[in-house]
């Protein structure tokens, strides 16, 4: 795919040595006042990779994945993509640093009642205008995008079936295939497997980490399989609490570590 | 069962409220059948009125046809003008009026609108638009449009409460405009009930837009009401079999348009 856009508003990062994909310092989120999720959370980025964050349910991965994109506003801590500070951005800039990012969603979250092209194309959506969109005015040049996708990611035949029809690993397939649409600069999948079956998930870590490389872009994906997680991710961070527990490498990942990520042991015999 | 030692209480205990407010119920309705002087002989009267007016009504009388036919076009015409107006209007009033994509400023005030356009019965707002615009079919437009925004606004707004906000958010992801948010993820997931309800007011239009005519808002309504005042029964028979052929008709052509859109 072509890098056509040039980011007009937003300026581009010179980089020189290191690239930083994304910087998430100290990082704060309540839902409640006084309960926090998210308990300043510091995470740097600076290669394509993908990058596994493990850790039990309901310790603030999907949270920390949602603020990335602002679905969630953060309480407190920055965020640094492009230059821009996401947690303070608003309106019209906040839509157009999301279309640089692609999402994942564990349920798909397709727009069941369109066609599954149709589903891909929303990913241009960020890209074009109100009245662009209203006429359903989609550039060939997307278009034909579309389309490749679609056949990468194997679903050629069933582009003009609707989304609603297709099976939970065709639909995470769309999923991954609208988020790419995007030409994103990271990827984001929140959960991407936990609704397949084992042989489909690693499919669909196979296309997340494909679509890493071949972008050169990194993918961010939150994850409860630590074994898939080990296979696929280069680097791993483990969560627990609110806080980050773990930043590294695969092999750093210890039955220690494993029993304070998750506490208790029985569960790993 | 040697272990109960005692009785467990009945998950079904008597609800005294229940029965108290019950009885009082019965006792209004037959208090108040009583104050409208309403009566058995009075009844079996009024059905021997009723066999008089059908027998003048046969055969109907067609010979008119040509000022049946100037009324039912003007009543379709206030039909058709006013369910695009209204539905139009509605699509916008419903959005704003949903709750999940509004603030509660905006949801609330709106709301209290379309109950506005709801609280009175369409001839009472005929009446009203007649008094201010005059007789004829602009009363009968205004009268019909304020009374789909009444009723297909909150359906609308209602379905648009009831949808999976999955779907959104993945659209929000992409970065999409408010509009496009819209377009692209509520409306496919209402498109069909929205067709369902659009079918449903142009029926109701139809049907009330022959009935305003009798306060002078124009269409079939106020030729029917001159008939009855003329003790005409046969060409009254004559354009209610009418009006009943169209509603059949539009009958036949909604069920087409949901099969097309469903």
């Amino acid at each position: 795919m072509s890098k056509k856009q040039s980011y007009l508003d937003l300026k581009e990062v010179n980089m020189s040595k290191t690239k930083s994909y994304l910087e998430i310092k100290n990082l704060k989120k309540w839902y409640v006042p006084g309960d926090l999720i998210l308990k300043g959370i510091n995470i740097s980025i600076t290669k394509p990779e993908v990058i596994a964050i493990i850790g039990p349910s309901g310790t603030g991965k999907s949270t920390l994945l949602r603020c990335i994109n602002r679905l969630v506003d953060p309480n407190g801590g920055e965020i640094i993509f492009k230059d821009l500070d996401l947690c303070q951005a608003k309106g019209s800039a906040l839509r157009k640093v999301r279309r640089h990012m692609g999402m994942v969603f564990q349920e798909y979250n397709l727009v069941e009642r369109l066609s599954v092209i149709e589903n891909v194309l929303t990913g241009r959506l960020g890209y074009m205008s109100s009245w662009q969109a209203f006429r359903r005015k989609f550039s060939q040049e997307d278009i034909n995008t579309a389309f490749e996708l679609l056949k990468t990611v194997g679903l050629s035949d069933h582009a003009k079936k609707r989304a609603d029809s297709l099976s939970g690993g065709q639909r995470q397939r769309v999923g991954i295939a609208r988020a790419v649409m995007q030409n994103p600069d990271i990827l984001l999948a929140d959960e991407p497997t936990s609704s397949l079956d084992p042989k489909t998930a690693v499919e669909i870590m196979e296309l997340i980490t494909n679509f890493s490389k071949k972008n050169n872009i990194p993918a961010i994906v939150n994850m409860h399989d630590v074994k898939l997680a080990q296979r696929f991710a280069t680097r791993i961070i483990g969560m627990s609490a609110g806080y980050v527990v773990y930043d590294g490498e695969p092999s750093g990942i210890t039955d220690t570590l494993l029993k304070e990520i998750y506490g208790g042991e029985e569960w790993m015999e | 069962m040697d272990g109960v030692k005692h009785n467990y209480p009945n998950p079904f205990p008597r609800n005294w409220t229940t029965i108290g407010l019950t009885v009082l119920f019965v006792l209004y309705v037959i208090y108040s059948v009583e104050a409208m002087g309403l009566s058995w002989p009075r009844f079996t009267q009024g059905l021997s009125h009723a066999g008089d007016l059908l027998a003048r009504m046969v055969p109907p009388n067609f010979t008119r046809w040509a000022l049946l036919l100037e009324g039912l076009i003007e009543s379709i015409e206030i039909a058709v003008i006013s369910s695009s107006i209204g539905i139009f209007l509605s699509l916008f009033i419903g959005l704003m009026a949903a709750r999940n994509f509004m603030p509660v400023w905006v949801s609330s005030s709106v709301r209290v609108f379309i109950a506005l356009c709801r609280s009175f019965h369409p001839v009472i707002i005929a009446i009203l638009f007649v008094k201010s615009v005059g007789f004829g079919p602009l009363a009968g437009i205004l009268t019909l449009i304020t009374a789909s925004i009444g009723f297909i606004a909150k359906l609308f707004a209602e379905a648009i409460e009831e949808i999976s906000l999955k779907q959104v958010e993945a659209i929000r992801a992409t970065g999409a405009s408010f509009s496009s948010i819209i377009l692209f993820s509520v409306l496919p997931q209402v498109f069909s009930r929205f067709i369902g309800f659009a079918t449903y007011q142009f029926d109701s239009n139809l049907r009330n837009s022959t009935m305003i005519g009798i306060v002078g808002a124009g269409g079939l309504g106020g030729t029917l009401f001159s008939a009855f005042q003329r003790f005409d029964y046969d060409f009254v028979a004559a354009i209610l079999i009418t009006t009943i052929f169209v509603i059949l008709v539009w009958e036949f052509i909604s069920i087409l348009v949901r099969r097309i859109f469903i």
